[in-house]
Formats: C-alpha cells, sequence, structure tokens
C-alpha cells in the first residue's frame, strides 16, 4: 500500500528567494555602460614614414578647449563660457558638409559607399585640442556636439534615401547604416600631445 | 450529532502560498537577465558628465574599464597623481605618473589583450571605458590617452550620463 508522501513546507522557500532578489538588485546595476565612442589615432612608430599626412588646410577645422570654458574654432570664433554650443554643432554641420562646395570648406571625394553607390565624401578632419586645465565635462560637451552634428547629417542623408533616421536603421539594415556611415565618416582626431 | 458539530467548528482557511515562490522566482529570474553584476568597486569619484548622443556599449563582455576622479578612499589618495586625481583599472589603483604609471597600463592593457587571446578572440575588440568624473582636468585625461595610444589600444568610450531635459 503507497503510503502518502508528507507535504514539503514551502512557505519558507518565498523568503529564500526575496532574499536572492534584493541581493541582486543590490549588486547589479541596469545599462550603465553607455558613452560616446572614439576612436584614438595611431601611433606611427615607423620613422620612415611622415608623422602626419598632410592636410590640406581647408580639410582642417581646429577646435581649442580653453580652461575657462571658451571655445575657440580655427583660433578666432569664440563661444564663451559654453554659452551657444547649438554654434558649435552648426559650425561642425557645415563644415562637414560644405554644401555649396565653398574652396574655404573642405573639399569632397567621390568615394564608393556600399549601397549608395558612389557619394562625394567630405574630406574634412576636426582636430581637437584642450588646454591642461580644461575640465572634462567641457571637453564630451565637444565631443558631444560634434556628434550630433554627424548624427543630425547621418539623419537627413537617411531619410532621403531610406525615408527614416539614421538610428532608426537597425540589424535588418545593418548594410544600409554600413553604408551611410562610410559616406558620413565620424573624423575627429583628438590631439594628445 | 453534537459529536460532528464539534468537529464543523469554522476554521479561517490557510492562504496557499506555494505560488508565491514561483512569482518572486519570475522576478528574480527577470532581473538577472536585465542587469549586470557591477564589475567592480569605485575607489575614486565618479560623477560622468552629461551627453545626449551617447551609445550604448554593445559587448559587454569586452569592456576594460578605467576609472579617474578623486580619491575617496585613503588606498586611492597615497597613490593619487599630484595628490589630487587617482586611476583605477578594473578595480586596481595604479601608482601615479612619475613612478610606474606607464608600466601600470602597459601591463593592465597587456593582462586584457592576452585574456581575449586566451579565449580565442579578436584582441582588438576590446573597447576601453574611461569613466572619467567630469571635474577633471584634460591634462590627466591626455596623458592617459597618450598611454593607451602607446599601447595600441584605440578603441575607448568615454562614459556619460543621460542629459537632463
Amino acid at each position: 500500500m503507497a503510503r502518502k508522501t508528507p507535504a514539503i513546507n514551502t512557505g519558507s522557500m518565498a523568503d529564500i528567494s526575496f532574499l536572492l532578489l534584493t541581493f541582486f538588485l543590490m549588486v547589479s546595476s541596469i545599462n550603465s555602460e553607455q558613452g560616446i565612442m572614439r576612436m584614438l589615432p595611431q601611433k606611427s612608430n615607423n620613422e620612415d614614414q611622415p608623422k602626419e599626412v598632410d592636410i590640406k588646410e581647408r580639410n582642417i577645422l581646429k577646435i581649442l578647449v580653453r580652461s575657462n570654458g571658451d571655445i575657440l574654432i580655427n583660433g578666432t570664433t569664440i563661444i564663451r563660457n559654453n554659452e551657444i554650443l547649438s554654434k558649435l554643432k552648426d559650425e561642425a554641420k557645415l563644415f562637414f558638409s560644405n554644401p555649396q562646395n565653398l574652396p574655404n570648406l573642405p573639399e569632397k571625394k567621390e568615394k564608393q559607399c556600399g549601397l549608395l553607390g558612389t557619394y562625394n565624401v567630405s574630406q574634412g578632419v576636426v582636430e581637437l585640442t584642450s588646454d591642461n586645465g580644461a575640465t572634462f565635462e567641457s571637453y564630451i560637451m565637444v565631443q558631444n556636439e560634434l556628434s550630433k552634428a554627424i548624427n543630425e547629417l547621418r539623419d537627413e542623408l537617411s531619410f532621403i534615401t531610406y525615408g527614416k533616421n539614421f538610428d532608426k536603421l537597425d540589424e535588418s539594415l545593418a548594410d544600409e547604416r554600413k553604408s551611410i556611415m562610410q559616406a558620413i565618416p565620424l573624423n575627429i582626431k583628438e590631439k594628445t600631445e | 450529532m453534537s459529536r460532528f458539530r464539534k468537529n464543523e467548528k469554522k476554521e479561517t482557511p490557510e492562504i496557499n502560498t506555494s505560488s508565491m515562490s514561483d512569482i518572486v522566482f519570475m522576478f528574480l529570474f527577470f532581473f538577472m537577465v536585465i542587469t549586470n553584476m557591477r564589475e567592480s568597486e569605485t575607489k575614486v569619484k565618479f560623477k560622468p558628465p552629461h551627453a545626449s548622443e551617447y551609445q550604448k556599449l554593445e559587448k559587454k563582455a569586452a569592456v576594460a574599464t578605467i576609472y579617474m576622479g578623486e580619491p575617496i578612499n585613503s588606498e586611492a589618495a597615497a597613490k593619487a597623481i599630484d595628490g589630487k586625481i587617482a586611476v583605477q583599472l578594473n578595480d586596481k589603483i595604479a601608482n601615479p605618473v612619475p613612478i610606474d604609471f606607464a608600466s601600470d597600463i602597459k601591463s593592465f592593457i597587456k593582462a586584457e589583450r592576452d585574456d581575449r587571446i586566451q579565449k580565442q578572440e579578436d584582441p582588438n575588440i576590446i573597447t576601453y571605458s574611461l569613466k572619467i568624473d567630469g571635474d577633471v582636468q584634460m591634462m590627466y585625461v591626455t596623458t592617459l590617452k597618450e598611454e593607451l595610444r602607446n599601447n595600441n589600444a584605440l578603441k575607448i568610450n568615454y562614459a556619460t550620463k543621460k542629459e537632463k531635459k
């Protein structure tokens, strides 16, 4: 005759799992890993190679972050104390896009850009320098504005060609995404010396 | 009759709590899946600057973290650069600039790369997450970046916080 198995008291089970739950809540953080991605320029240790590739004057936008928070563009235009940061964005956008092909703004070169075919890619490079005393926060603000400029340009191109914004191009449209990234590259040179 | 009635005395029925643990376990798994463990204890003050154009780090496994900020404990304070800014590599505080800073960074990057190679992955996929306090002066950041460049660690990510609107 089969004996009835006694029921196991599971009341404490909930307590144990609650304890585990609170433990995980405390030691974990939700998605804190976010930030501005950048590539540092490669160090050329080969002495035969010229240290820096010569870039034409018109293709460089020099941005300097001063210790007091001022931002100098090509040594002249001054944005004082982060007042009008959108001005910096507009300046960068104009520099990278050069819509009227002005001779003092970067030249463009035809390049094969994946699905977009040949595209006139801007040769512009932003050279970002900072004073020793400048805070990291103001530096990031400038980086953020530059990213914003590039993102807006990518959005515009993406909207014209694919009918959606750049950040809406997801996994299934990876090739489209890549082509746009090739057509509008993020050329920021962070000077370290 | 009275004998039966005695047994029928009304009792409050016990609430069945067996499903409670199931629900809580479900919560637990949910949190375990969406969260990532805090990889190291910070020994420096780190308050990231605000930015709106941030990207999420895709491959969480291939991230090496470098903190930079004012020291908050005595160990970090002893090794701070100019007595002000300490650098933490994953969970270890680096020695200050004049002494062993360069070699500390070098061995840190080498260890990270070796770790990837051992797992048969490309060491160049490592992203160096720079968690730098917003108040740190750029000269310290520049020194760090220069060291990263010297060791061919080029893929970096400046940790930022979502901008308040």
